[in-house]
Order: C-alpha cells, then structure tokens, then sequence
C-alpha cells in the first residue's frame, strides 16, 4: 500500500501549504508603491471613475489609477482592510460605516425601464410593487401591452437592490422575479431584448444606453420624469449619492485624484456619463 | 510497480530521470485536483459550521443576505439543464459522427471534421451573446419570459456537439476495419453492422464522449448566465427561468461578503462533489469493459 503512504504524504505537505498560506486576497496589493492608486467597488460608479482617471492620468500625474468592480460591498471592505486606497460605494454610508471617511462625488437616480415598444410612459410606486410582488402580472391591467409582464430584478448583494426595495417598501423574499440579472448592463440588455419586460437600473447608465440607440425607455416615477436633469435639480424620488471613501483622512496622491475629480474640469465626465455633479 | 516499459529493458540513467519527470508530473497534477477541494471546503467552513450542513437543502429558498441558502433548486436547474443538453445533442452528435466516419465522401469529411473542430474552439460566452440576442427574444415571442431552461438546453447543446461529435469520430475511427468486413462477410447490412459490431467495439469511447460533454455541460457559466433567467426555483415547466450553481457563483461573488460568500463556494463544492460522482459513475459503467471481452470471446 505504498500509494496510500504516498497520499498521506501528499495531503500533509498541502495541509502545510494550506496553513501557512495568506488569507484570500480581493486584489493581493501588499506593498504598493506611492504612484499607484487602487480604486474598487460599486460597478454604478466604475465607469465614471474609469473615465476619470483615464483624463487624470493624461492631464495631471503620471500616478496609475487601477479601477476595479465588485460591489459597494467590496468597496468598502478592501478598504478597511487596506486592499484599496479608496472604495467607490453608489449609495450614502451606513451608521456602522462611520469609521470610513466619505467623499461624496455625484448623483445618481434609480429608473424604472421597459422596451421602447411599451406604450407605458408612466408609472405609480403602487404599480410598481404590484408588479414586482406579482399581484399584477399582465401589462393590460396597467393599461400596456397585450403581454404577461417579465419582471426583471436584480443579484442578491447589489446596493442597486438594497435601495430599490427599501424605496417600494419590499422585501427581497417577496419580489417575484422571472429573470435575475447582475449589473446594470445585463438589465439594459434583457430589457431591450424582451419587449415586455420591466426593470430599474442606474439612470445614468440608462440615459447612456438610449444614447447608444438601444431600445429601452425610463419610465418617469409618480409622474416624475427620470432624467440625468431632474436628479441634478433634486426632482426625482429615488436617487443615492455616489461616495468615495477611505480609511484615512484621504491624503497624497489620493487627495489629489479626489480634489481632481469634484473640480470644474471633471465636471464635464461627469455629466458626460450621466450623472449630477454636485453642487459647487 | 513494475510497467511494461521496465520490463523490456533495464532503465539506463536517462531513464530514471524520465520517470522521475513523469512521476512528479502525474502527483502535482493529481494533487492539484486534491488541493482544489481542500481549498473549497476551507472556504465554504463558515457556513458548514455556522449555518449546517442540512439548511443547504431544506432552507425555504435562497436569500443568503437573509440567512437562507437552499441550493436545491440550483442543483435541479444545473441537472436539468446538462441533461437536457444532452438528449438533444447526444443522437445528433452520434448521427453526425457516424456519417462523417461512414457515409460522407472523404473530401466532405475532412472539411466537416474541420468545421467542427473550429466550433469547439469558439468561445463559450460567444455562444452565450447568440443565445441572448437570437434564441432568447424568439422564445420570448413565443412564450415570455424567454430567458428559461429550454435556452440554456439549447445553447447548451449546440456548445457541447462539437465535442460529441469529435470524441465520438475518434472512437468509431478506432474501431478495426477487420470488424466490419468481418460483419460484412457475415452479412450483416449497415445499420446492423453499426448497432451490432461498431457501438459495442467502440462503447469505451462512446462513453467518453458522453461524460466530457456533460462534464462541460454541468460546469458551463458564461453562456448559461446570459441566457437561464437567473431565478432561483424549480422550473415548472421548459419556459420557466433556472439558475445553475456556476451561474449563481458568477452571479453573486463579486457582491458576496461573509456567509453569502461561503454559500457560494458551497455551491462551487457541490458541483464539483457533481462532477466526480459522474466520473465515478463512467469509470464503473467503463471498468468491467464488456466490450472488449465480447470482441475476444467472438473474434478470437
């Protein structure tokens, strides 16, 4: 039984390995350079800071800004663990995240999106739980379609999530989804695909989205139209602020990069991403 | 010990060397499998040891940032799915395969052989981006919501052909010509020297073939992500949305902290246990090899 023993030995050298190995890394940036700058978090907030560091890099240093996706969630937590010098999180901090500092950068609405063939242009906080407990599952009984509505929701996880149904007052163990999707992208797609599905995603990405010619259209909320505008002027129900945080006072090139980003020259890919600066 | 190499001619020095490559080679690859496992159970602790074992099976559903972590109904979607697949792509594949060894001209077969080795080498998320903007709005006309398991069955089985059709050729064209003009000297007609000589002569292979392309289809992420629909539940009918535990990883991870992101490597621990026990189950069909004893007891 000389393989058993050499099994044995086998498992023993990895449980070794196993032990000694460093916990699990979202980025594994130990020891990183001055000029370098780790950005991760909320995936509403990526492109925009994307686009920023893109103008940044050119414009004003020769620092690396490195932008990576994974959630408010994530954002947040590589920060308190030092993985990122600054987490992007697309919704206000929470009372146990009052260790972190908070830079908020712009603003952002959450729409209601159908097909561009839906006729619907308008809809009630009232319909929209219906729909989305499945007490209406027909877009005749909301005067549309002749189609069962597809109700498209989002990933467990999501701040997208988080705020949609803390507005509607639902709970996630109530929503009666027919399609699940993850970012706001994916939600964009499955909607202009289908031309009786209803979803909500980012405005800014939304307005993005029609821009490109995709088929979809925002609903206005309450008769409130959703609109990167509106949300600039603070006429529209469901909008988050988006914040950047850090575990210290924000300082050197991050400082930098942060007073970069809420000056009047960012201004412009702010609003070309469709968002609402804040006011100056 | 001792391989028939070995037993030709003593090892030289070279030798040596060579199984000793050979051998270090086999364990790290062996112990990489080992490690994978480990490495997810390590993972998945957390909620092994918090939350159970059994809740992973009785939970009323899957809201983990709610403490709910049912994988059933993900582990039904994957199955579903896989097998589905398979019953669509498996006779096609046969039939392809078949007619590309036996029947079609040899230029033909050469170009389809071509063909289809450049299928199997297309990217899965290409096949998934097809299923989301062609099949998944023509099954929504059909039958809304669209996004269902009948697409990812689909997609699925026209991502998994190519390499039933490919496996299955190589083991039909393993199958000794001696055989068929054996069964035609007995005059056995085409269909009956398929059935009766090639499929038993060939079932190893066959096999094979079969498993890798379940294989593929149980772990299959991308594509299914785009096209399943995503919603945790036991499908009532094709029409209905699944989601699949690759998809509910791919899904959800990037987003998942603490127990929600031990769940996950739960469901990654689970469709691997899946995976092995397919394995497992193709190594013991394959073992007694019947086949192969039928040949000799007949042909020797």
């Amino acid at each position: 039984m000389r393989w058993m023993v050499a099994i044995g030995g086998l498992a023993a050298v990895m449980g070794a390995v196993w032990a000694l190995s460093p916990a699990p890394s979202a980025t594994g940036g130990t020891g990183r350079d001055q000029s370098r700058l780790v950005v991760t978090g909320s995936s509403t907030v990526a492109p925009l800071l994307g686009e920023i560091a893109k103008h940044y890099e050119v414009h004003m240093s020769a620092a690396r800004v490195d932008v990576q996706t994974g959630g408010s969630a994530r954002g947040i937590t590589d920060v308190r663990q030092g993985l990122a010098d600054i987490g992007m999180v697309s919704r206000t901090l929470k009372d146990n995240e009052s260790d972190l500092h908070a830079y908020p950068i712009a603003r952002d609405g959450i729409g209601l999106i159908v097909h561009a063939d839906n006729p619907l242009s308008d809809i009630r906080t009232a319909q929209v739980q219906a729909i989305y407990t499945g007490a209406v599952t027909h877009w005749r009984e909301l005067g549309g379609l002749d189609q069962p509505t597809t109700v498209v929701h989002k990933a467990e996880g999501r701040s997208t999530l988080e705020l949609f149904l803390a507005h509607f007052g639902l709970h996630n163990t109530d929503v009666r989804p027919h399609m699940v999707i993850g970012d706001n992208a994916q939600g964009i797609k499955a909607v202009a695909g289908n031309r009786a599905a209803i979803g909500y995603v980012s405005i800014g990405a939304a307005e993005y989205a029609i821009e490109q010619g995709t088929p979809i259209k925002l609903l206005s909320l309450d008769g409130k139209p959703a609109n990167s505008g509106r949300v600039r002027a603070g006429d529209y129900p469901l909008t988050r602020t988006l914040t950047l945080v850090t575990s210290a006072p924000a300082a050197g090139v991050a400082r930098r990069f942060i007073d970069y980003l809420l000056s009047e020259q960012a201004r412009d890919v702010v609003v070309g991403q469709y968002f609402a600066p804040l006011a100056p | 010990m001792t391989s028939w190499l070995a037993s030709i001619s003593p090892p030289s020095r070279r030798d040596r060397w060579l199984q000793w490559c050979l051998r270090a080679t086999a364990w790290v690859v062996g112990g990489i499998l080992l490690f994978l496992l480990l490495f997810l159970l390590r993972e998945a602790w957390p909620v092994l040891r918090d939350v159970g074992l059994m809740p992973l099976f009785d939970d009323p559903s899957w809201h983990p940032t709610e403490g709910r972590y049912n994988l059933l109904p993900m582990l039904a979607g994957t199955l579903y799915a896989a097998v589905g697949a398979l019953l669509i792509a498996a006779p096609l594949g046969w039939a392809c395969a078949a007619y590309a060894v036996y029947f079609a001209p040899r230029r033909l077969a050469a170009w389809l052989q071509k063909l289809i080795a450049l299928a199997a080498g297309i990217p899965s998320v290409v096949y998934g981006l097809w299923g989301l903007v062609v099949l998944v709005p023509l099954i929504a006309a059909y039958q809304p919501p669209g996004a269902s398991l009948i697409a990812a069955v689909l997609v699925l089985a026209v991502m998994i052909l190519p390499t039933i059709i490919l496996l299955t050729e190589s083991a039909l064209r393993s199958v000794p010509r001696e055989l068929l003009h054996g069964a035609a000297a007995l005059g056995l007609g085409q269909w009956g020297s398929l059935r009766r000589v090639v499929v038993p002569a060939a079932r190893s292979g066959l096999l094979a073939a079969m498993v890798l392309a379940a294989a593929r289809a149980l772990g299959e992420t991308m594509a299914v992500l785009m096209v399943a629909g995503n919603v945790v539940q036991f499908p009532a009918t094709v029409w209905d949305p699944i989601r699949t535990l690759s998809a509910n990883i791919a899904l959800e991870m990037a987003y998942a902290m603490d127990h929600h992101r031990a769940a996950l490597f739960a469901s990654g621990l689970v469709l691997a246990l899946l995976v092995i026990a397919l394995m497992l189950m193709a190594a013991c069909l394959h073992s007694p090899c019947p086949a192969r004893e039928s040949r000799r007891g007949r042909w020797a």
